[in-house]
């Protein structure tokens, strides 16, 4: 999405670079907060790893690959001010040094690029978070939702850009679709790795992932009184092999305390066993700790079957809109016709108007459309399902208590 | 890392164009393609003019002409996309070769083009007769803030090393039969990413107590201080005032 020079008028590039000049100057205050004095070697280097995860390449399907773009999974893992920074750098040393987007157009690729992907997909990462329970899946669903979002928002970004100060004569509506289509393709590749990411990281040290400090370091309380009410990182880990949690937990600490710094990742691992022994011995006689556990321990297939679903979905999906369109195309075309007849009535849908207007094309736009909708749908799912998911974990609470 | 790690992307000279101070060069590429930017497309042969001037620097440079060409690949994606314009665009259709393409899609085309080419043209000059190091400097001389230019040379300083961390977990992967043909593997893929972060992180933390055990304070001394003379800001503005020139008689010409 690296835009060019003289593909966006002389006046709005100024404009986006002066708001990204603001954006990287609130980022450099905000970036002391986030990593104390230690910014710039820290910010330099997670910088220079997003620049390498930049040439990861992951083959979406049928011989295509798209690669990651970085702003959600920097936001994650060091926070929304260094994640804006950082990308920004990377855009900047890509523009001076490769050539790769030009220099007028540098503020239109770091408000595009680094502070719309970013900025977004940290707001949504704290909205689920706080939302669904506290657990260490939520981190990764979240990541999930959190880049799934912010690649199409970038793309809107760019259409609004394009809008003020585009040069080229293509309608807007076009614009929009084949953006917003393609680039829903790219987020769900992008979700899918950032999400398996942070996944990892937060398996071995859940303390470097900024976006996971309030999620993983709850169950430190548990150590003064083991009997205290089970916390759900306490639960997720009586779930996983608890027949041996002995070894996990001689094995689990070591790396991780030996940094130093991590000294609470290691006892929360020693305390998440201990309280785990406890949870499945006082299952159903006592009351506080019990309850949480068996709604939670049928939902968690449900769960990764809904995750499988989606990520198969979009597999598929991809395969088809981009090995053969024709399938869709017959589809989007007569829907657009459809559409034309009696469209007052969806007038105000913005996938109904981009049927309708590029009915010349129908192969590109009603297939982006189809594809769009997949990409919508899936993330409505997420969000529902985790709102249910929490309902249902409150109400077994409440019921119980 | 030490003395003497030149980046590929630079191309060492004895040149008038090397020897002028970074952030002159710097200034002088950026005012030049805001002046090209800011070109109506209908002045085609503006862009001829400015093409002229950039092959005068390229020749005062002495880099070879195809050091360049290659380098200007880099746009082939942008070139996919303004071929495929004159075939979405809006607004009344000429017939050529058989086709029926928009006018004004055609315009645009070749506005994308130029404008990206010269663009791209002057990046790639500049990279490749300033050092990084001293690209830096001059970034920093043109008060970008400290900090980020900190992060900045950080990042290029270990964009190699992560980068081949990188390469060498690929290689790993690939020596145990490993190869990513689809959604299924991405897993892999995103472990690697997730191991690279961590050792990123970590080595990002060993950097900083390395720094501060040297007594670093959170900025960096700036010891080669580079200045520029009247003269040599003359000498580099030469390019960005004969583009200004040449646009605004694009402008008042049609």
């Amino acid at each position: 999405m690296h835009v060019p020079d003289g593909f966006i008028d002389a006046p709005v590039s100024v404009a986006t670079g002066v708001v990204a000049a603001g954006a990287v100057a609130v980022s450099l205050r905000g970036a002391r907060r986030e990593l104390d004095e230690r910014t710039a070697p820290l910010a330099g280097l997670v910088a220079a790893f997003i620049f390498a995860v930049q040439m990861l390449n992951f083959p979406v399907a049928a011989g295509t690959s798209g690669h990651l773009l970085g702003g959600a999974l920097a936001a994650i893992l060091v926070g929304p001010y260094t994640g804006v920074l950082c990308v920004s750098v990377v855009l900047l040393m890509q523009g001076v040094l490769f050539a790769d987007g030009g220099l007028t157009a540098l503020g239109v690729n770091i408000t595009d690029m680094a502070l719309v992907t970013t900025v977004v997909a940290y707001a949504l990462f704290r909205t689920v978070v706080r939302l669904a329970p506290h657990r260490r899946r939520t981190v990764t669903v979240a990541s999930f939702v959190a880049a799934l979002i912010s690649v199409p928002a970038a793309a809107v970004a760019f259409t609004a850009i394009y809008a003020l100060g585009g040069t080229a004569d293509v309608a807007i509506g076009k614009v929009f679709t084949a953006m917003v289509g393609v680039h829903v393709l790219i987020g769900i590749g992008e979700a899918a790795i950032t999400a398996l990411t942070v996944g990892a990281v937060v398996a071995v040290r859940p303390d470097l992932v900024y976006g996971a400090r309030g999620v993983t370091a709850r169950p430190l309380e548990i150590r003064s009184s083991p009997l205290a009410p089970a916390t759900p990182g306490a639960v997720a880990r009586a779930e996983g092999p608890a027949a041996a949690p002995a070894a996990a937990t001689s094995e689990t600490p070591e790396p991780t305390a030996a940094s130093g710094t991590t000294a609470a990742s290691g006892t929360a691992a020693a305390s998440d066993t201990a309280a785990a022994s406890d949870t499945v011995a006082a299952s159903e006689t006592v009351a506080p700790p019990g309850p949480a556990a068996a709604p939670r321990r049928s939902a968690r297939p449900v769960w990764w079957a809904g995750l499988a679903a989606a990520l198969l979905c979009a597999g598929v999906v991809s395969f088809y809109a981009s090995a053969s369109p024709d399938g869709l195309e017959k589809v989007a075309h007569d829907k657009g016709i459809d559409q034309k007849e009696e469209d007052h009535a969806a007038k105000d849908s913005p996938l109904a108007d981009y049927g309708v207007k590029d009915i010349s094309d129908a192969r590109l736009s009603g297939g982006l459309a189809g594809v769009i909708g997949v990409g919508a749908t899936l993330a409505v799912g997420s969000g529902v399902f985790i709102v249910v998911r929490r309902r249902r974990a409150t109400t077994a609470e409440s019921e119980r208590g | 890392m030490g003395a003497g790690h030149a980046h590929k992307l630079y191309r060492e000279g004895r040149s008038p164009v090397h020897a002028l101070p970074p952030h002159c060069k710097i200034a002088a590429v950026f005012c030049f393609v805001l002046v090209v930017v800011s070109t109506p497309r209908e002045a085609v042969w503006a862009f001829g003019a400015y093409a002229v001037l950039l092959a005068g620097v390229v020749a005062a440079a002495r880099i070879p002409a195809g050091y360049v060409l290659r380098r200007l690949l880099i746009e082939i994606p942008f070139v996919a996309f303004a071929v495929l314009m004159p075939f979405i665009a809006e607004g009344p259709r000429v017939e050529a070769l058989g086709m029926s393409l928009s006018e004004s899609g055609l315009w645009s085309a070749w506005n994308i083009l130029a404008k990206g080419t010269l663009g791209v043209a002057a990046s790639v000059l500049l990279a490749s007769t300033t050092e990084l190091r001293a690209l830096l400097l001059g970034l920093q001389r043109l008060r970008m803030p400290s900090l980020l230019v900190q992060i900045a040379s950080f990042m290029i300083r270990y964009g190699d090393v992560i980068s081949d961390e990188m390469r060498r977990m690929r290689i790993a992967r690939q020596s145990r039969g490993f190869e990513a043909r689809g959604v299924r593997h991405w897993g892999v893929l995103a472990s690697s990413a997730g191991a690279l972060f961590i050792r990123s992180y970590e080595r990002g933390e060993r950097v900083h107590l390395a720094m501060v055990s040297r007594g670093y304070t959170g900025t960096m001394p700036v010891i080669d201080d580079v200045t520029a003379s009247r003269a040599q800001w003359m000498y580099a503005a030469a390019l960005p005032l004969t583009a200004l020139a040449v646009c605004l008689t694009g402008w008042m010409l049609p």
